[in-house]
């Protein structure tokens, strides 16, 4: 029986990589390109593999020039003070710019292995400059990716669940895996961990947020459960990364609570006012632009009673927003539209009034800060601020979506796990979301998570396999297992 | 699925990949799809009819199934083209022969061939039975003016009713009110001569399953091209008839080449489209019996043709002539009924498509601001 079809994953591996999504895959890519044997566990099924890679749809990188699918330049030091200013410079700068440096040759290394681009999608033409867009999205670059693995003759096994790492001292020996029904003990020189964060963990969530989790939708796989993320940092890995802190959006109160991905988000909030369960406003709806508004409109519903909110809009803006998924709930009052939602008739109609009383007249313009804004009114509406009085009107329910979360082990710039003491470990990497947070200290740039997946994906890749190829087999495990 | 609730699904698709957007590189279905915000019937038909049936969207959505969204564009536009076909036929009254399309092919086939046979060797006797060397053989055995009448009625009806599908297709479906200019069919036969939109936005479809190919692209162009050649070589053929040069034809002629290529290009793509159907993912792809039927009627031409090329100065000629004639008048009477009126649907799709993108002002874009 050839190798990839028997049910034995007891290795030894050179290369074990933990997660199959982007950072995972291009380990196991590079891992298996230096002649490493790789085995890959996915713990999702086949037709969900490749954790949160496959909702993504862009990623940036340094480049020079304007080229076929991107406008204009993006050097090094302005993708820096991107990063920089995003996150209020909680970032590792030697990590951070080691990332930026190192993203110079995606515009070819990706395509190499299947990934194809295209121009910025409709909509999306603000990153056209800086961010490549996968042709066919994240699932197709996903599957590029395995095809490139297996082609290459890397394994793959698919509803593989890491329950737990044998680490000592910094080293490890093997990982427990849940698959086909038995725990296998898969031995390996050096493991990639590349599985994500926790963020579908609901009672990992509540550890921080307390019982408010319950009421957050998940955007991405339901498989991103972080027993990984658990097992090192009980292994004694560093922990980087606000444990409290993830990236939220707000998304339709009728999305999926797994999965729903990218059209669930709703971006009718610049138009109209939002609303909490009182009927009241409680923020600036016309603060910024998307991204920022984008990313912390989730924080701000999370904060709210039931952690729903209710944008409000009237029939003016229809058709200058993304189309949503779902229908806006539609009524010819505010009042009707207030009953149809479950709220209190009169606040909701006071808080209209109260807000149209206080628009003053201004040139409505979306593509600027424009001076539609509010006057005498807390929270103000500081830019495209028009009163709401061309019936019908509609409104979508908006609740926190989960993106991704911060919390994470720590690495150095070879992608080596670092100990609680700042110590690397000996034949432990990380790569992608699980190390993300040393880069993200804060705040997100879109595009960038898949930047670092493939940049420290491939570094722990070849740096795993350069290790492996130095250790013929560790001395514990011919001791411990005799003869194979 | 009934007409309404095939509707309904294909509005529910676009409804999620209008907030999604993801495959719009692949194809021009989705970028068509940008410019609408609402879904009526006539439009998800024109939607259906662009859309190449290539599976790129399917296999690279997030929300395929086993997703909960169940997200399967090639199927529900393959169905609700079958759908628009059916509704358009001309006369409406054989909107059922759309429905067991494999069993009407057959059967009209069938007949024709006996007809043609029982008649044949009925009609004109002895002669059709024997070798016939030199100029003039076949039509010993159907004559000249008998072959021209019948296949050019057939034909012409054929044609006939296609314009008449296309025509009511258009009003519905298509921009009835706007000037096909040069430009836009200049648009609409490049984009189907090329098979523009078969290649999955670069590297082909994804067809017959996961993994990107061009094969299909480029067994259609056989098939396609293939089917011109042999319709060019009938027509060189009845002009050298009325030049006074009645067939068979030397083999180097302009008639034989032009046949015999063609006739290798309808083998060779049927036989690989139909290769790839049989290893094609169902769930994107549904095997119809009308896709089959018309690869099945196109090889069977280009073979039996073969069969009359090769065994011309044979007694077997005769028969081999009339089965060639049953198989040929089948095809024709068919046309209208079956697979190849998705030419003509695409072709007002894509013109419809080119006047669209013409149209469109780009302050028409929803940007995210």
């Amino acid at each position: 029986m050839k190798r990839s079809e028997t049910k034995d994953l007891s290795g030894p591996w050179d290369v074990l990589v933990l997660g199959g999504g982007n950072a995972g895959l291009c380990a196991a890519i590079t891992a298996r390109q230096s002649g490493a044997s790789v085995l890959v566990l996915e713990c999702a099924p086949r037709d969900f593999r490749g954790g949160n890679s496959r909702h993504t749809r862009n990623l940036r990188y340094v480049h020079p020039r304007a080229d076929r699918i991107m406008t204009g330049p993006y050097l090094e030091d302005e993708f820096w003070e991107d990063l920089r200013r995003v996150t209020a410079g909680k970032t590792n700068e030697a990590l951070a710019r080691l990332t930026i440096r190192s993203s110079a040759d995606f515009g070819d290394w990706m395509p190499r292995y299947g990934v194809r681009f295209q121009p910025p999608l409709e909509g999306t033409l603000h990153l056209g400059r800086t961010n490549a867009f996968f042709l066919g999205g994240g699932k197709a670059l996903v599957n590029a990716y395995y095809r490139a693995a297996e082609a290459l003759g890397a394994r793959v096994a698919y509803e593989a669940e890491v329950t737990d790492l044998e680490v000592h001292n910094g080293e490890l020996s093997a990982a427990l895996v849940s698959w086909c029904g038995a725990t296998q003990r898969v031995r390996a020189r050096a493991v990639v961990a590349a599985s994500g964060g926790f963020e579908a963990n609901i009672p990992w969530l509540k550890e921080s947020w307390g019982e408010v989790a319950e009421n957050f939708i998940i955007r991405g796989t339901p498989y991103n459960q972080g027993r990984v993320l658990r097992a090192l940092l009980n292994r004694g890995a560093k922990q980087v990364g606000d444990p409290r802190q993830c990236h939220a959006v707000a998304v339709d109160a009728r999305a999926p609570k797994f999965d729903g991905g990218i059209v669930t988000r709703v971006d009718a909030v610049p138009f109209g006012i939002v609303v909490n369960q009182k009927g009241e406003r409680f923020y600036d709806e016309g603060e910024d632009f998307w991204p920022k508004r984008y990313a912390i409109w989730g924080r701000l519903i999370a904060e709210q009673p039931g952690q729903i909110g209710h944008a409000i809009i009237d029939s003016k803006p229809l058709g200058r927003f993304m189309p949503t998924v779902f229908p806006p709930v539609v009524a010819g009052s505010i009042r009707e539209l207030a009953v149809a939602l479950g709220l209190n008739p009169d606040s909701v109609e006071g808080t209209v009034k109260k807000f149209n009383a206080s628009v003053r007249p201004g040139k409505f313009d979306p593509s600027s800060l424009d001076d539609c804004r509010t006057e005498g009114l807390t929270p103000p509406k500081s830019h495209w601020a028009v009163a709401l009085d061309r019936p019908p009107f509609y409104a979508y329910s908006l609740r926190p979506g989960i993106t991704f979360t911060y919390l994470g082990v720590g690495v150095d710039e070879r992608a080596r796990v670092l100990m609680a003491d700042g110590s690397p470990s000996a034949n432990l990497f990380a790569a992608g979301e699980i190390m993300a947070g040393n880069i993200f200290g804060q705040g997100y740039l879109a595009g960038f998570g898949m930047t670092i997946g493939t940049v420290f994906g491939r570094i722990a890749g070849r740096e795993a396999a350069m290790l492996a190829a130095r250790r013929p087999v560790a001395v514990s495990e011919v001791a411990s297992d005799g003869v194979h | 699925m009934a007409s309404t609730e095939l509707v309904k699904e294909a509005e529910r698709l676009m409804g999620i990949c209008n907030a999604c957007r993801y495959c719009e590189g692949h194809c021009a279905v989705f970028p068509a799809m940008e410019m609408r915000l609402t879904f009526p019937a006539e439009d998800l038909r024109y939607l259906a009819n662009l859309c190449h049936g290539c599976g790129s969207c399917f296999h690279h959505c997030q929300y395929a199934p086993p997703h909960e969204f169940n997200v399967n564009v090639p199927r529900v536009f393959d169905a609700l083209r079958r759908e628009t076909y059916a509704r358009h036929v001309w006369p409406g009254f054989l909107a059922p022969l759309f429905e067991r399309n494999g069993l009407a092919t057959g059967l009209i086939t069938a007949v024709a061939c006996i007809v043609f046979v029982f008649a044949g060797t009925a009609l004109i006797g002895p002669p059709a039975l024997r070798a016939h060397p030199g100029p003039g053989a076949f039509y010993a055995v159907v004559p000249h003016r008998l072959m021209v009448v019948l296949f050019g009625l057939a034909f012409a009806y054929a044609l006939f009713a296609l314009a008449m599908a296309c025509r009511r297709f258009w009003r519905e479906s298509g921009e009835p009110g706007h000037r096909l200019s040069a430009t836009v069919h200049n648009h609409a036969t490049w984009d189907s001569a090329s098979l523009r939109y078969l290649d999955g936005g670069g590297d082909g479809c994804t067809y017959p399953s996961e993994t990107p190919s061009m094969s299909r692209r480029w067994y259609h162009h056989f098939t396609f091209y293939g089917f011109l050649l042999c319709f060019a070589a009938t027509c060189v053929a009845a002009l050298f008839d009325w030049l006074g040069h009645p067939a068979p034809y030397p083999w180097w002629s302009a008639p034989v080449v032009l046949g015999s290529a063609g006739g290798v290009g309808l083998t060779v793509g049927t036989i690989g489209l139909l290769a790839l159907k049989t290893r094609s993912d169902r769930v994107p792809f549904p095997r119809t019996s009308m896709d089959v039927s018309f690869l099945l009627m196109l090889l069977l031409t280009a073979v039996t043709g073969f069969l009359v090329l090769f065994f011309r100065t044979t007694a077997a000629m005769g028969i081999l002539l009339l089965i060639h004639l049953g198989v040929v008048m089948g095809l024709f009477l068919t046309l209208p009924y079956g697979k190849f009126i998705h030419g003509f649907f695409r072709y007002a799709a894509l013109a419809r498509y080119a006047i669209e993108r013409a149209k469109r002002h780009p302050e028409t874009r929803n940007e995210v601001i």
